[in-house]
């Protein structure tokens, strides 16, 4: 019986490697790439997960009705186009016609709707993509309504990532919603995939390689030449450098930036440098009337905008830049970046001045003493494995704040405990390092989630992210009024009101955004997006 | 016999116990499971929910005797990350982890015996202190510089095999080898020397050393006075007698290269279980980490008693011992 089963096992094996050596054979007349990125894709669930490079990495095989092009512009995607009515409460989607999911069902209003229900539904990780609770109304087949409470300019800037599922297919395997994280059953949908895209999952070993093939009958004209997409975790980054120099792969994301000369110092590879949208940034507590972790007693130093502006004032951006980032990193003024909202050009950063820094910091009331001869000490928290070089950006800052007679206490930690002792609700820190991304590309999300007023422990869906807790009323109000706001630039004015106003208050000290670093095989030309997104359909490969 | 067995058996369900249990404290500061599962951008009040569906608003007496009595059953949860189970994970990256360390092992154990006899034996040879210098760089180097200087040599440089994976692996039902295929038995050359070396090359010292030792004591000497001949006296007498702490030595060095495939795997992106765990730490997926140690633990504690067996095998002075423990 046992022998039996073995040798049934055995045939499947075999029949393994025969496909597999099969599907290698006519390798030379097809186009295959090989991707290698330094994290896995954990789940292949469009709502499982709120991470750029996994909806990135699914954006390849599922769309949204809206898509983005090479520069983030929305473009459509399943939605023809579309329209806005009654004043801003109702918009009508006109859907593509004769689309189909990879398994041959139609793609409709129906999936729509559906999709609409499931990316709120519990354990949806993607709730945000239809905040304010829009409802979804089928007018036919292929128009959809959908009815809002309020006005909301930036309904759909984010839909981009928000993927439509087959309804039929998801009702047949039971994955109506996805799956708790506590669910003792995989859901069907985290390890299958079902989209419309020009890609289609046929293999997918979780921390192993994922394998994507051309969909042949995908609606759109391919922009790429590619058959295949093999996708490779690798996390140790001199394996994943050799592996690209090596020619065992075609892209891997990220280099790390010592080897980045190396790599172009090479026959068969290059790196493609961009700028990415997130900022890095510091901020203070502003809102404890004592500081957690600082000599100060009695008074939180930060309340006072001399003492913030000298802290600006004295990290050297420029040395960051050149020494920590090694040229890979653009200095910002504000906390969204220029690709996203343009105007913010107009501000400019305070200039690097060690003098003016010493002497706010004098006039603020806090002169050196002791036979240190600092001011204060107090802590910095500091992630050290979640952005390109954060660990070495806190040193540098340390060494830059002692020129102004402040002690720095750096507390450099892994992320997971990072973010524990950072984040809502206890906000544990009197000085720290971040970086944010708008997730729907807009102003509002950086107005909304940085800046508004918070409370305490960051309830109330408000400033939930300003872990510094900086307030202003004017900026509160601009947030809401930007909301609703359907007048382009009346809104951008407000904008830009609001981060002139941060700005002069000093309530964050912007550093840069840091640049993506690729390594590509010089057989291949690709779009590398701001937005640090893995799309692999404008990939051309010699 | 049986008595010491039992003896032994005991002393492992505590060291489990102690196992699981430092494992689990120790979670308590890795970081906060939550904000890796859902994201940066996640509400306060859906972390909050899932905290407290999770258990970890528990307290801690609850979460660990939670944890004992679903791991008794073999059930080790659902990776938070993942979703799956985690026995099924740790099973899906058993072999891999297996293949290496077992075929690591085997080659350490036999190269470093015979290595270290010949040095014993040829003393004074050339060859023999080659092998003996060149073992000094097994001893000294740290496992991640030997892999990642192969694959700058063999995989950049040279271009001969493959610099990460495992190849194309067959599967037996739920074993897979890469033996069968030749990318298979490619890429496994660089790892095994990686995770073996420091292995070999201690083997090799100390079967040198016992064998230099053991020839010097009197009855080697009478048993040449008795005319037996080189081969005899070698490997009759003298090796056997040789064998006792390099069993020992070898049993525990198989547990460490079990545990030490962490690094391993990682230069060589093996997909192991030591793989595995490293990334679990960093998305702090508690129920792979802790399964994982329980699973390091076992070996450690399989090992040894395979070992406290084995040293009855070969060592006859130790069964007259039983009676009356030393201890």
């Amino acid at each position: 019986m046992l022998s039996k089963r073995r040798l049934l096992s055995f045939a499947a094996g075999v029949a393994l490697v025969a496909g597999a050596s099969f599907g290698a054979a006519p390798a030379s007349a097809q186009q295959t790439l090989r991707w290698a990125f330094q994290g896995n894709l954990n789940t292949l669930d469009p709502y499982g997960i709120n991470e750029t490079t996994t909806l990135g990495l699914q954006g390849n095989v599922y769309e949204g009705l809206t898509k983005r092009g090479k520069d983030l512009k929305i473009i459509p995607g399943l939605a023809e186009r579309w329209e806005v009515l009654d004043n801003g409460l109702r918009w009508r989607f006109y859907l593509r016609k004769g689309v189909k999911f990879h398994n041959g069902n139609d793609f409709n209003a129906d999936d729509v709707v559906f999709s609409a229900q499931r990316v709120v539904a519990n354990n949806s990780q993607l709730t945000s993509r239809l905040s304010g609770g829009p409802e979804f109304v089928k007018v036919d087949d292929f128009t959809v309504d959908v009815k809002l409470k309020s006005p909301n300019p930036i309904l759909h800037y984010a839909w981009d990532t928000w993927y439509i599922m087959d309804k039929e297919w998801t009702e047949a395997n039971n994955a109506q919603i996805p799956p708790a994280p506590q669910a003792t059953t995989p859901g069907f949908a985290t390890i299958n995939a079902n989209g419309t895209g020009p890609f289609r999952i046929t293999e997918h070993q979780l921390g192993v390689r994922t394998v994507f093939e051309k969909n042949a009958n995908w609606w759109g004209k391919p922009e790429h030449n590619l058959d295949r997409v093999i996708f490779t975790p690798i996390t140790s980054a001199p394996t994943r450098v050799a592996a690209l120099l090596s020619g065992e792969v075609d892209v891997i994301d990220p280099v790390p930036l010592q080897d980045v000369p190396r790599i172009n110092a090479s026959a068969n590879a290059r790196v493609l440098e961009g700028p990415e949208v997130r900022t890095i940034y510091l901020s203070f507590d502003q809102m404890r009337p004592e500081l957690t972790a600082s000599s100060v007693k009695g008074k939180n130093p930060f309340k006072d905008v001399r003492v913030r502006k000298a802290f600006y004032q004295a990290v050297d951006i420029e040395a960051i830049r050149r020494q920590v980032m090694r040229g890979a990193a653009v200095p910002a003024a504000s906390l969204i970046s220029p690709l996203f909202f343009p105007q913010i050009e107009q501000i400019k950063r305070h200039p690097f001045d060690l003098a003016a820094a010493n002497k706010l910091m004098d006039e603020a009331g806090y002169p050196r003493t002791g036979a240190d001869n600092i001011r204060f000490e107090v802590d910095l928290d500091c992630p050290n494995d979640r952005y390109v070089n954060d660990g070495p950006i806190c040193q540098a800052v340390t060494a830059m704040l002692a020129r102004i007679g402040v002690k720095i206490n750096l507390q450099a930690v892994p992320r997971a405990a990072f973010f524990a002792k950072i984040n809502s609700p206890i906000y544990n820190t009197p000085f720290y390092l971040l970086g944010w991304t708008p997730g729907t590309g807009d102003a509002h999300n950086v107005l909304i989630d940085l800046m508004h007023t918070r409370t305490a422990d960051g309830s109330g869906g408000r400033g939930q992210f300003n872990n510094g807790g900086y307030s202003n009323a004017r900026v509160d109000a601009l947030t809401s009024q930007v909301l609703v706001e359907i007048d382009t630039a009346k809104r951008d004015a407000m904008i830009l009101e609001a981060f002139t106003i941060l700005h002069n208050e000093v309530g964050y000290i912007p550093l840069h955004q840091q640049a993506l670093a690729w390594g590509v095989a010089k057989s291949v030309e690709l779009t590398q997006r701001a937005d640090n997104q893995p799309l692999f359909y404008w990939v051309q490969k010699k | 016999m049986l008595a010491y067995i039992l003896r032994s058996l005991t002393q492992a369900t505590l060291v489990m116990l102690a196992v699981a249990f430092i494992a689990f404290s120790m979670f308590r500061y890795v970081g906060d499971p939550v904000a890796s599962i859902v994201g940066q951008d996640a509400t306060l009040k859906d972390r909050q929910e899932l905290t407290e569906s999770l258990g970890l608003n528990d307290p801690f007496p609850l979460q660990f005797v939670r944890f004992l009595g679903n791991a008794l059953q073999g059930d080790f949860g659902i990776s938070y990350r993942q979703g799956r189970p985690v026995a099924e994970l740790l099973i899906e990256r058993l072999p891999a982890t297996i293949e290496l360390a077992v075929i690591s092992a085997a080659v350490a154990l036999g190269l470093g015996l015979i290595l270290g006899i010949y040095a014993a034996l040829n003393r004074r040879g050339v060859i023999a202190n080659i092998v003996m210098s060149l073992s000094l760089i097994g001893v000294s180097l740290p496992t991640f510089l030997i892999g990642i200087g192969l694959i700058f040599l063999f995989s950049v440089y040279l271009r001969w095999l493959p610099s990460f994976g495992r190849g194309e692996v067959v599967a037996f039902g739920w074993w897979t080898t890469g033996l069968l295929t030749d990318s298979g038995r490619k890429s496994l050359i660089m790892p095994v020397i990686t995770l073996g070396f420091f292995q070999l090359t201690l083997i090799m010292r100390l079967v040198r050393a016992e064998m230099l030792e053991v020839m010097r004591t009197e009855y080697i000497k009478f048993a040449r006075a008795r005319g037996l001949s080189d081969g005899s006296v070698h490997f009759r007498h003298a090796l056997r007698n040789a064998m006792v702490p390099v069993i020992t030595i070898t049993g525990l060095q198989l547990g460490s290269i079990i545990a030490f495939a962490i690094v391993t795997e990682t230069v060589f992106n093996w997909p192991g279980l030591g793989a595995l765990f490293v990334r679990s730490v960093e998305v702090v997926d508690i129920p792979v980490m802790a399964a994982y140690l329980m699973f390091v633990g076992l070996v450690f504690v399989v090992v040894n008693l395979i070992v406290d067996v084995l040293y009855f095998l070969v060592d006859p002075r130790l069964r007259g011992g039983i009676t009356v423990p030393s201890r």
